[in-house]
């Protein structure tokens, strides 16, 4: 299995194939719905944000609380297709990748193409297995949002699937139709 | 008359909160192994045996199965002869605020549909209660992630519509959802009643064990059939192809009005939770 080390460069992005399993280590930041409104905002105000996106990956999610002795509580993605108004916005600003669950609207998946960025699926609620992936996290800003908050995320081969490619490639659509065929 | 304090109802909702997050219950967990040993789909059968281990994890190491870990539904079936010592609906309030802080479960709950400010405790709780007869209080908390809530509808169709109305609404409605609702899925039906009864129906439907079927043969054999339809459409287990797109479906139904069809289609999970106490 591919392994991949984030943040993502250019290259990167473009060698992944829909359909393809990977093992995710590095860096990434989490965001969701509220974040993504107030990065909005601040872009809208031409303010900096938070963290320079150049190469970065977002992920999807807002874990439970951190248990004593652990570094994470359970965490697995959310769906994405929530944060599909906002996202071409973040890929011009550099995003590289996103890690999700479920499909991407048309203007998503044109903007990845564009600017040569992939979209990865995580198991959606596989999230008590997930925590074991996540070895820091780091409450970057927006702490008033509680789970929603901005987090940097260490994390240790996080198994994903590249669920929609640099060049527009769609694994849903593929992995449905392959199974299709085969049962007939 | 038997009397049951408030202080208890709060224990007990707070310790079936936890519950509830952790243990996947028995029925869904031997759909999934089932599920996980039958697929033809060799990505499919990956996924599902990660799903399969993700809830024995869980239970292992006291983690929530699922970090969306839902607005919590509490279903109360009162008994006529109990007298309850005190704020009955404040009790479940703090029950849930108890479970979720304590617990470290996550909370997802905002206080304004449009303001969407967190309210910190995950309070307050949607509680559905009946009378019943007898002298017990039954307490079901069900988790519900908005994941799969998201994907549920609701339609008021014709009585012209007929069953094939009904079956195209629930398949449309699983095509609607795809990928998002984290499938494989749990399906909860309801048929008849009129608008709000539909939808408390549909969710209701999700409670019921998976390996049992509605009493009416004709609604038996519907449930099957639509279980069949939902798994031949090939969305598979999180929407990436295969058999397995949903682990159980059931329909409750009920009266409804000579001009109506009301039909609802609650979307859940592999990771449809609840647990239950009688006091
Ligand atoms: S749909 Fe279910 S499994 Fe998926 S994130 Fe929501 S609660 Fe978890």
């Amino acid at each position: 299995m591919k392994k991949l080390t984030a943040p993502l460069s250019r290259e990167d992005a473009l060698s992944l194939r829909a359909g393809e399993h990977i093992l995710l280590s590095g860096t990434v930041y989490t965001a969701r719905d509220a974040a993504h409104l107030r990065m909005l905002s601040l872009i809208a105000e031409g303010k900096p944000l938070p963290v320079d996106l150049e190469g970065q990956v977002i992920y999807y999610a807002g874990p439970t609380p951190t248990p004593e002795g652990r570094p994470v509580g359970s965490i697995g993605p959310t769906t994405s297709v929530r944060m599909d108004s906002t996202t071409p916005t973040l890929l011009e600003k550099g995003l590289r990748g996103m890690i999700g669950k479920g499909e991407r609207g048309q203007a998503v998946i044109d903007a990845m193409k564009q600017h040569g960025a992939v979209y990865f699926a995580a198991i959606g609620g596989a999230a008590a297995l997930m925590a074991s992936c996540v070895t820091d996290l780091q409450v970057i800003c927006w702490d008033d949002l509680g789970p929603e908050s901005v987090k940097r995320l260490t994390l240790h081969e996080l198994p994903l699937i590249v669920a929609i490619d640099a060049q527009g490639n769609d694994a849903f659509a593929m992995g449905q139709a392959e199974y299709l065929t085969t049962a007939e | 008359m038997r009397e049951i304090s408030a202080a208890l109802i709060t224990e007990t909702v707070a310790r079936l909160c936890v519950e509830a997050n952790r243990n996947l219950p028995e029925d869904v967990c031997a759909a999934l192994h089932q599920a996980a040993s039958s697929e033809p789909f060799v990505p499919a059968r990956d996924i599902l045996d990660i799903l399969v281990r993700n809830e024995g994890i869980a239970r292992r190491e006291n983690m929530p199965i699922c970090q969306d870990t839902g607005m919590a539904i509490v279903f109360a079936d009162v008994g006529q002869e109990v007298h309850i010592v005190g704020d009955f609906e404040a009790a479940v309030h703090e029950g849930v605020r108890r479970g979720y802080v304590d617990g470290l479960l996550r909370k997802s709950v905002v206080a304004d549909p449009l303001r969407r400010v967190n309210t910190g405790d995950n309070t307050p709780a949607i509680i559905h209660t009946r009378l019943v007869p007898g002298d017990k209080v039954t307490l079901t908390v069900a988790p519900k992630g908005f994941g799969s809530e998201n994907m549920s509808r609701l339609a008021m169709l014709t009585p012209a519509a007929g069953v094939e109305g009904v079956k195209a609404f629930v398949l449309e409605t699983v095509r609607l959802a795809g990928a998002n609702p984290c499938p494989p899925m749990v399906l909860g039906v309801g048929i008849g009643g009129d608008f709000e009864q539909v939808a408390e129906m549909a969710k209701r439907a999700l409670m019921v064990p998976l390996n049992e079927s509605n009493p009416d043969p004709s609604y038996a054999d519907l449930e099957q059939e639509l279980l069949a339809a939902v798994n031949q459409t090939g969305i598979g287990p999180q929407g990436l192809g295969g058999k397995t797109t949903c682990l159980g479906l059931h329909i409750l139904q009920k009266p409804t009005h000579i001009a109506g069809l009301p039909v609802a289609v609650n979307v859940s999970c592999h990771v449809t939770r609840h647990a239950t106490e009688v006091l």
